[in-house]
């Protein structure tokens, strides 16, 4: 490996990680939280077979399950301001990956909540508990423990969905990568580095979901 | 305290209960027999109103309700007063035994935490379990499950406590810890409701028995009349053959 190649690679690392740190992980990490929001409600809405609501929930799901995450992008970013709503690139992005990831993930809580013992339910309802009670303190929790592995894996691949972005002009890892090619031409070697960060990413993420689950398994009889 | 007249219910096309009229008085342990189909657990259920049942009358504490529309709140009024005990024990898995306990006392009743689990520790203690407070479910046997579940009825301080079962999913040798837990209570005067087919438990220690087949009461009465002196040929029959497990 010539020395020029080498320089960049070690320069370019720094201007890699920064917007990895300061945009990728936020964006993930703001839109993650919301979709989750998204996800037990719309779950819940359909669980409890809720009228208007579950039909409005699995339009909504429909949508943004059946249609590509980059048209959503466009259609949002690029599209809304002909309608009267511009959006910043960032705001745009939180907006789009939460729905999209919402709609995954309310089927994910939703499959979660169905596996619940029926048993459970009547158990809250016999010691004098509400629907909502039991739900808040007994079946929701044992849904989310169930949910939590693809949850995690909807998780690490919003992290590397977020590079989607780009095509809106949220300079988050691969723009900036993209914008230090343009200048230097080293497409093979900076490519690969922003590939290697985003593994760096999901491996963390890996390694935090297995310490979760520990914790979650307690009740399980699976340590913890 | 409990009276139960004309009740019916239906799933789909299939008649389940034909009319069933029920009694139970402070103290009494009545127990409901017959074979298996009859309709008892589907009985119980409607009485605490995990079915909604067709119809019928429901007294309870000299207060009457309409079977076939009971509110949610009067349902989950009555259930305060009422404690169930299920066939699969259906402990709250993410809660240890000791929060099982006390999960009702504090989410429904909103007891004070300390106080509910004073009174968490001394119902497991009279199930013999006070070593495993901390234990979830999953690490306890069937035999530990149903006595923590009986631990969860008891601590409420139901006026009554409704059993579906509660030996059925258990093997010989932890059928007997459960039966006597329970016989333990009705010595304590504790007023109980219990589907059955433990005949020997509910010979020995129901005042009151129930004999079931296809929906409707064959043959009701004070528990030692009903043992010794049957009326009906088909009780004689039933508890000759010794019911379905033996």
């Amino acid at each position: 490996m010539d020395e020029r190649l080498l320089s960049i690679i070690i320069d370019s690392f720094p201007k890699i990680l920064v917007p990895g740190l300061l945009v990728t992980l936020p964006l993930t990490a703001i839109a993650f939280a919301f979709a989750m929001a998204i996800a037990v409600a719309a779950a819940l809405v359909q669980f409890a077979r809720v009228p208007v609501a579950t039909q409005l929930c699995r339009f909504y799901i429909w949508i943004f399950r059946g249609t590509p995450l980059l048209v959503q992008l466009f259609v949002v970013f690029y599209g809304l301001p002909r309608a009267g709503l511009t959006l910043d690139p960032f705001p745009a992005a939180v907006i789009v990956f939460s729905l999209n990831e919402g709609a995954y993930c309310a089927e994910t809580v939703r499959a979660a909540l169905e596996a619940v013992p029926a048993g459970q339910l009547e158990a809250g309802y016999c010691a004098g508990m509400s629907y909502l009670q039991t739900m808040r303190r007994i079946i929701l929790p044992q849904a989310m423990r169930t949910a939590f592995p693809s949850l995690s894996n909807s998780l690490i691949a919003m992290v590397k969905d977020t590079s989607l972005a780009s095509n809106i002009t949220v300079v988050e890892m691969f723009r900036a990568t993209e914008q230090i090619n343009a200048t230097v031409y080293e497409p093979l070697a900076l490519y690969i580095e922003v590939g290697l960060v985003y593994l760096l990413f999901s491996t963390a993420l890996t390694w935090l979901q297995g310490v979760g689950e520990r914790r979650l398994g307690a009740y399980q009889g699976k340590g913890g | 305290m409990l009276e139960v007249r004309n009740i019916r219910k239906s799933f789909g096309g299939l008649e389940v209960l034909k009319g069933v009229d029920l009694t139970v008085s402070r103290g009494d342990v009545a127990v409901i027999l017959g074979p298996s189909g009859s309709g008892k657990t589907t009985l119980l259920r409607c009485v605490n109103f995990l079915e909604p049942a067709d119809s019928g009358t429901l007294v309870f504490d000299g207060e009457e309700f309409q079977l076939g529309h009971v509110s949610r709140k009067d349902a989950a009024r009555l259930r305060k007063k009422t404690a169930f005990v299920f066939q699969n024990y259906n402990l709250f898995l993410n809660k240890t035994a000791l929060q099982n306990v006390t999960e009702g006392l504090i989410v429904a009743r909103k007891m004070p935490r300390a106080q509910a689990e004073e009174l968490g520790r001394r119902a497991l203690d009279r199930v013999g379990l006070s070593g495993r407070m901390g234990h979830y479910p999953s690490q306890l046997s069937g035999g530990q499950q149903q006595r923590v579940a009986i631990a969860r009825a008891v601590a409420t301080d139901p006026e009554i406590i409704y059993f579906d079962e509660p030996t059925s999913a258990l093997d010989p040798e932890l059928t007997g810890e459960v039966l006597a837990v329970m016989r333990r209570l009705a010595e304590d005067g504790m007023t109980m409701l219990v589907v059955t087919h433990e005949l020997g438990f509910a010979r020995t220690v129901a005042t009151r028995a129930v004999f079931m087949e296809d929906g409707a009461v064959v043959e009701a009465g004070p528990a030692r009349q009903l043992f010794e002196n049957p009326g009906q040929a088909r009780t004689r029959a039933f508890l000759q053959t010794g019911g379905p497990s033996a």
